[in-house]
């Protein structure tokens, strides 16, 4: 194991270390994936695995989380996204293979219109 | 490629939840994501002590930070269908506020949480202790680097001295001169040492933080060491905490594999370390002097401390001794700066300390607070009142060697100076909250009884008048007391707290002394009327069916162990004297309040006691 030796290598350190513990900080954006059973029978599951694939690849910071069925099942996979300064977008129908799209437009900090289910004000 | 885990689940390892069988819910979770084939989705953390040990074993879901209470490997395979596939929140196994009746799934809205403040605690629960990787990744060890390497130790003594921090151990010395001291003794020789022998029976604060963020420590420890100019440091832990010892050895073995201790820590040619030391459990070997008697293996006795042990301590040499809590809040102010750290608390007091919050309350556990917060918000805010809807009588703090104060003391704010002005002390942050069936005389009895044992013997005040006291109270609870006894208890007590040497033995009649200050009455009620109004002391009180309340439910029936009840149902219930042995079960039990407290002489003459005196002539026979 490589000693720390100055206030670089120990942040340099930390940076590495960070993505360990990230999901138990706000780091400001939270992906949120429906897996209600309306979900996962339309594919949310691979939509949530692709999902965590591609924010790794690119080495994003945001939070993957679940939650259930909110009743606009004909929308499913639905993916909503909320982060810090904006507010929260939810898009339907985010099939695995929209999910590279997805993570591009989120990367940018754009919204894709036209799979917009509901954005509140 | 390897999916990256989404899901993080914390699962408390720590003592209170291990006891509560933590390690199969561990085991469960892990072998049913295994079945799933979701282990690379979901990472199982196992994390320190989060201080809501009456709720344990306890788990965190993140992101999100849904916590479920109580949790039982039975109800894993249901949490990761719903929770971790699903994500709908298991509403069974959240917090329920006993007050309102809500369910509150994330952990930072409960009550218990919401009105602490943790700084001290901040890591416990949040990151696993036997990961070093961990703590760094959550800031660890950045305090550490810009003390050595952009502070000198002058700056660093300066500024815990403007910080204004007092020793977490009880006395309340101020930190920051202590440090100075030790820096300005001479010699080249100097060591600094943690106190973790924490005897008081109910306090587990020093535990939880060493179980659960054990670097946190070693790192204010490494920082003290530096400022204070030692090389050698101890860690002395009792050796009934052998969870905190291997979690501190783990950590010791981590941090020397980075640089981090040892040999030229951090390039900044500072050399330092540390041993472990487990302490043989003696109550006195909290006492700084005599833990470093114990420590250089001798017998743990107390010296005289007309020499400060910052001159002459461990071996003679200059020491630096501070409690766990005051060595994990070092990282803190060094990160924040003094003036931070002032904010928080009162002028005297600042910053936070933890109190473990026991007895008759709705929530126990660990909790943080600033000082200065009253009495009246950690009993009923944080520990949301007393169960059943019992009343507060008192509130113990500072260990047995504390005092008990009352319900017109609730709004006195908590901090060193107001707690000893009012007969108690902070001790190390025990507190015990007590409701009306608590019975003050036997309480002081049983804290007595406590310190005959652990009194080191070297002063005959402590030694024998903690006895004759502890007499005097056995006298008192049984009903034989003689004229004289509260006078003759209350001089003992003086003579004990003036003539004895150590802090043990100065402190050690403050149960006595603070339950005659606040709570004399009920000496007296048992002295004169030979009565224990809490229906504690056996042999002083009965208990009496009231037949006017009294529906026949048959309630107390069902509780009574020694089948002393009588009565069918919808007819007033009697109790037979000569069977019962005044456990209390049958009032406990009773919805109606129609069983009462009596004392024993009362209970002739009524219906009762004729029927007490057919079942004496029945046993006679």
């Amino acid at each position: 194991m490589p000693k720390v030796t100055s206030l670089e290598d120990l942040h340099k350190l930390r940076a590495q270390l960070r993505e360990e513990v990230t999901q138990r900080y706000d780091v400001g954006t939270t992906v949120v994936v429906g897996m209600g059973t309306c979900g996962i029978a339309a594919g949310a599951r691979e939509t949530l695995l692709a999902l965590n694939n591609e924010l790794a690849r690119r080495e994003m910071s945001a939070n993957v989380t679940i939650d259930g069925c909110i009743g606009k099942c004909q929308f499913e996979p639905i993916v909503t996204i909320h982060r810090a300064s904006a507010s929260p977008v939810m898009y339907g129908h985010v099939t695995a293979d929209k999910v590279p799209e997805l993570v591009d437009k989120l990367a940018q900090g754009q919204v894709i219109q036209e799979w917009v289910v509901t954005q509140e004000e | 490629m390897a999916t990256k885990p989404r899901t993080t689940v914390l699962l408390c390892n720590s003592t209170g939840c291990e006891a509560s069988h933590s390690r199969p819910v561990y085991e469960a979770m892990t072998a049913e994501l295994q079945r799933r084939g979701m282990e690379t989705e979901v990472r199982v953390v196992t994390g320190g002590c989060r201080g809501f040990c009456s709720m344990g074993p306890v788990m965190d879901i993140y992101p999100g930070g849904v916590f479920y209470v109580k949790v039982k490997p039975a109800d894993v395979a249901e949490i990761v269908e719903e929770s971790l596939v699903k994500g709908r929140v298991l509403e069974r196994l959240c917090y329920k506020d006993p007050v309102s009746k809500k369910i509150i799934p994330i952990f930072e809205n409960i009550p218990f949480y919401a009105k602490q403040q943790r700084i001290i605690m901040s890591h416990c629960g949040r990151i696993n202790p036997c990961r070093i990787e961990e703590y760094i990744a959550f800031g660890g060890y950045e305090a550490l680097a810009h003390a050595l390497l952009a502070m000198k130790p002058e700056d660093i003594i300066r500024d815990i001295k403007a910080s204004g921090l007092r020793g977490r151990g009880g006395a309340g010395y101020p930190t920051g001169r202590k440090w100075e001291s030790t820096r300005k003794a001479e010699g080249d020789i100097k060591y600094v040492v943690v106190n973790g022998d924490e005897g008081d029976p109910g306090a587990f604060v020093d535990r939880s933080i060493m179980e659960a963020d054990p670097h946190g420590v070693l790192e204010g420890l490494i920082i003290g060491a530096f400022a204070v100019g030692a090389h050698d440091g101890f860690f002395y832990v009792r050796d009934e905490y052998p969870l905190a010892v291997q979690h501190l050895n783990i950590a010791l073995q981590q941090a020397r594999e980075y640089g981090l201790l040892g040999k030229n820590i951090l390039g900044a040619g500072f050399d330092f370390d540390v041993k472990i030391v487990r302490g043989a459990g003696a109550f006195v070997c909290g006492e700084s002097s005599a833990l470093m008697q114990s420590l250089e293996g001798k017998v743990g006795e107390p010296r005289p401390k007309h020499v400060h042990a910052t001159d002459q301590g461990l071996f003679d040499r200059p020491t630096c001794l501070n409690n766990v809590k005051t060595w994990a809040t070092i990282p803190h102010i060094v990160n924040n700066g003094p003036e931070w750290f002032r904010k928080m608390g009162t002028q005297d007091s600042p910053g936070t300390t933890v109190f473990s919050l026991v007895g008759k309350a709705n929530n126990t556990g660990l909790v943080e607070v600033p000082m200065g917060i009253s009495l009246r918000d950690l009993v009923y805010k944080i520990g949301g009142g007393l169960p059943k809807g019992r009343t507060f009588k008192a509130v113990q703090t500072g260990g047995p060697s504390g005092g008990c104060l009352p319900a017109d003391l609730l709004d006195l704010p908590v901090d060193f100076d107001r707690l000893t002005e009012a007969g108690s002390m902070m001790g190390s942050g025990g507190m015990v909250v007590m409701d009306d069936r608590t019975c003050m005389v036997d309480i002081s009895r049983y804290f007595l009884e406590f310190l005959k044992e652990e009194s080191c013997g070297k002063c005959s005040t402590c030694r024998e008048g903690i006895k004759r006291m502890l007499e005097i109270l056995d006298r008192i609870t049984s009903g034989q007391s003689q004229a004289g006894d509260v006078e003759m208890l209350e001089s003992l007590a003086r003579t004990v707290q003036m003539a004895s040497m150590c802090g043990l033995g100065k402190s050690a009649p403050n149960p006595v002394l603070s339950t005659l200050r606040y709570f004399r009455q009920e000496y007296e009620q048992h002295i004169t009327d030979k009565f224990c109004p809490a229906g504690v002391c056996r042999e002083l009180v009965a208990y009496r069916v009231v037949a006017e309340k009294c529906k026949g439910c048959q309630l107390c029936i069902k509780a009574c162990q020694r089948e002393a009840i009588s009565g069918s149902l919808k007819q007033p219930h009697m109790i037979d004297q000569v069977k019962c042995i005044q456990c209390g079960a049958c009032f406990e039990a009773c919805r109606l309040d129609a069983i009462q407290v009596v004392s024993k002489s009362a209970i002739g003459g009524n219906g009762n006691g004729a029927k007490a005196g057919e079942a004496v002539k029945e046993a006679v026979a």
